[in-house]
């Protein structure tokens, strides 16, 4: 039982090159087991080959000529779940189990991008609340 | 068989590859909604259009009316202002978290552009300290010089300044992208932690100094590297990525930036760490 739970598992392993995590160990994280800084490569730039009909029509709309801002929106996680930081609620905002996520780290982050501007743009967004309750002028 | 378990354990993050290490953060609790409407602009903010074009002359106003009447035309649906005599007043054209074309006809005096989150904008002059302070999103361009402070703390956008800048570009930023056409001054991407510099001219002393992360790009001399900032390799995802950005900042599209320095943190900083306060107490 347990061999065929291995064997699905490793038919689904990544290459290295996937892999938000490859960096090398610094003798201080082998010491502490636990990765200091960032939990993904905050430099990664975006392919714009892998950009989403939602993400063009968005740049269109606000006059960019590029992802702006968004180039630095990766897909991270929170509590073992895939999700996106978002800076405006200063919080981790978590991706559904129905979203199915594409193998690699530059289509998973456009993802990111297409979720995140939805849910900062909606009137869910903790923001709206906040605003409504505190806002001065 | 120990290693089986492991795997067992496994989340979709840590099967996906995206972390091997158990880190603890705050939560929002919060889940994206796929079927959310499609939906460009903040909840709230006013729906403008480009091209709707207005004047307005801020020379008898003081900033906090000239920033009120910027409002005012938008919520009348203006989505490009153009201001004429700004003379070097302080503050003009902060908080605006709205899509707008603004265009100055003059120089602005500190912190011009702050905490916005969304406008494109041109400075037909020179800005004073700080300019662009904590930038969200947009693109912010000067046509001359810039102070000291340029762009610090921004988090997101592109802010583009064609002629040279003051000390301490960049300090602090925690994303987006600062395009410089000329010099930068001394401690330039002082305690940088993401983001990216492009300064296509010389920078003083002290680059990078105590950066945690980040990157900057140089084209001409480097007067000295600060704590813990090092040189790295450009890659040709780092020039296909500058020559773009170039053409978006509409300097230096000719620039060879295959001869750029490219400079990162070293990581040396990197110690913060959930065993530290156990040590400490041991060493006291």
């Amino acid at each position: 039982m347990p061999k065929k739970k291995t064997k699905k598992i490793k038919s689904k392993g990544k290459s290295k090159k996937d892999k938000l995590s490859t960096f090398k160990e610094t003798a201080r994280e082998k010491l502490i087991g636990q990765h200091i800084g960032y939990r993904y490569d905050v430099n990664l730039l975006p392919d714009y080959k892998k950009i989403t009909p939602f993400l063009k029509k968005y740049i269109e709309a606000m006059g960019w000529d590029d992802l702006n801002w968004l180039e630095d929106v990766h897909m991270g996680y929170e509590e073992d779940r895939p999700a996106v930081f978002c800076r405006n609620a200063n919080g981790w905002v978590t991706i559904p189990k129905s979203i199915k996520l594409p193998n690699n780290q530059q289509d998973r982050d456009m993802i990111a991008r297409e979720l995140l501007v939805k849910f900062q743009m909606s009137p869910k967004h903790p923001l709206v609340d906040l605003k409504k309750a505190y806002l001065k002028f | 068989m120990a290693n089986i378990k492991t795997i067992e354990k496994k989340s979709k993050a840590q099967s996906m590859g995206m972390h091997t290490e158990v880190l603890t953060g705050r939560t929002q609790q919060k889940f994206f909604n796929p079927d959310e409407a499609e939906n460009f602009y903040y909840f709230g903010t006013y729906d403008v259009d480009f091209n709707k074009r207005t004047d307005l002359d801020v020379m008898n106003m003081s900033a906090p009316e000239a920033n009120k009447e910027i409002d005012n035309l938008m919520s009348q649906g203006y989505g490009t202002i153009v201001i004429k005599n700004p003379q070097g007043k302080h503050s003009l054209g902060v908080g605006i978290l709205n899509k707008l074309n603004l265009i100055f006809e003059g120089s602005l005096g500190y912190f011009g552009m702050g905490s916005c989150d969304g406008p494109i904008v041109r400075i037909n002059g020179r800005v004073g300290w700080s300019c662009a302070e904590n930038l969200m999103a947009g693109k912010v361009v000067i046509e001359k010089n810039a102070g000291s402070c340029f762009g610090a703390a921004i988090r997101g956008g592109d802010l583009i300044c064609k002629g040279s800048v003051g000390a301490r570009t960049g300090i602090d930023m925690k994303g987006g992208t600062i395009i410089i056409g000329g010099d930068a001054g001394a401690f330039t991407g002082f305690m940088m932690q993401r983001g990216r510099i492009i300064i296509l001219g010389d920078v003083g002393i002290n680059l990078g100094d105590s950066m945690y992360d980040g990157t900057i790009f140089v084209g001409g001399e480097i007067g000295s590297y600060g704590s813990d900032a090092v040189d790295a390799e450009l890659t040709s995802s780092d020039q296909d990525w500058l020559r773009r950005k170039l053409k978006v900042a509409e300097i230096g599209e000719d620039f060879d930036v295959s001869k750029m320095k490219k400079i990162v943190a070293g990581k040396k900083l990197w110690n913060y760490d959930n065993l530290e306060p156990t040590e400490k107490k041991g060493a006291i």
